[in-house]
């Protein structure tokens, strides 16, 4: 299982590296922005992606936007503070599968990521 | 400064600090803040805009922002380390962000974080906002957050 974290905090990113890798998921790439994200996923091709949504040089939606042109099945789980129910919508209208507030416990990221792989997988 | 906005930032604090680093918060009587000097050493700011326009910063003395920052991320970190301001930045983020989700009726954005470290260090916000200190205690220490943040013109006209 390979998994991409988007997110222009390290910080954030080694939090949740932390409940993966607690998980069992040890493949992981970090990308820091959406352009950084879109340069990686092509060679890394992730089963899964943690995007953040107000990152520098190209944000979450914006990048999810474009992932979604071509790949429509790979699921990606909006991981951000934006939470207005308006920008969940806006989120899911982009192609997003599922979504995290931060703050958040290791127990409910990890509830999302089990849940979001378990509704692909059936 | 109307109260919707402060109340937001009251309960994000105490909702962020809790979830990531397991503290409560004890939040002291709100003031107006006088001059531009920074409260304390280590300040984490957060620009808003759309219905609403202004700064939030989160200020800390460098011992607790260490302290903090240690709860935070598991592991300590230089204060004049790039993996500290980075920490910084994230809890100014959650903190405003989740803030922000609480306004009634704004579409709000928020800017990705700075944060500025010295003894002294000035933040001048609009001449036109009042900024509003909330001091905060944890058992690792103190540390406020200042709010200098009002309704956007256009939208104080549409409503």
């Amino acid at each position: 299982m390979k998994i991409l974290l988007v997110d222009d905090s390290k910080t954030m990113r080694s939090i949740q590296k932390s409940v993966l890798t607690q998980l069992g998921y040890t493949e992981i790439e970090e990308a820091c922005d959406g352009q950084d994200a879109l340069s990686k996923v092509g060679a890394f091709e992730p089963d899964l992606m943690l995007v953040d949504w107000n990152m520098p040089n190209m944000d979450g939606i914006t990048f999810v936007k474009h992932v979604r042109q071509t790949d429509k099945n790979t699921p990606i789980i909006m991981v951000t503070t934006e939470s207005e129910k308006s920008r969940v919508i806006e989120a899911i209208k982009a192609g997003v599968n599922n979504y995290v507030v931060k703050p958040f416990t290791p127990e409910s990221l990890s509830q999302r990521i089990t849940e979001t792989l378990t509704k692909k997988a059936a | 400064m109307d109260p919707q906005f402060i109340t937001p930032f009251i309960k994000s604090i105490q909702n962020v600090f809790s979830t990531m680093l397991h503290m409560p918060v004890t939040i002291n009587q709100p003031a107006i803040k006088q001059g531009n000097s920074a409260t304390y050493d280590v300040s984490g700011i957060i620009g808003m805009s759309g219905d609403v326009v202004g700064s939030v910063v989160l200020s800390f003395p460098k011992e607790t922002a260490s302290k903090l920052i240690t709860a935070f991320c598991g592991m300590e970190f230089p204060v004049d380390s790039p993996d500290f301001a980075d920490a910084v930045g994230e809890l100014v983020n959650m903190v405003s962000g989740s803030a922000k989700g609480m306004f009634v009726d704004k579409d709000v954005s928020i800017s990705c974080p700075s944060v500025v470290i010295g003894t002294g260090h000035q933040i001048t916000s609009r001449s036109d906002t009042p900024c509003v200190t909330i001091p905060c205690t944890t058992s690792q220490g103190d540390l406020a957050i200042e709010i200098a943040i009002r309704e956007s013109n256009a939208a104080s006209k549409a409503a």
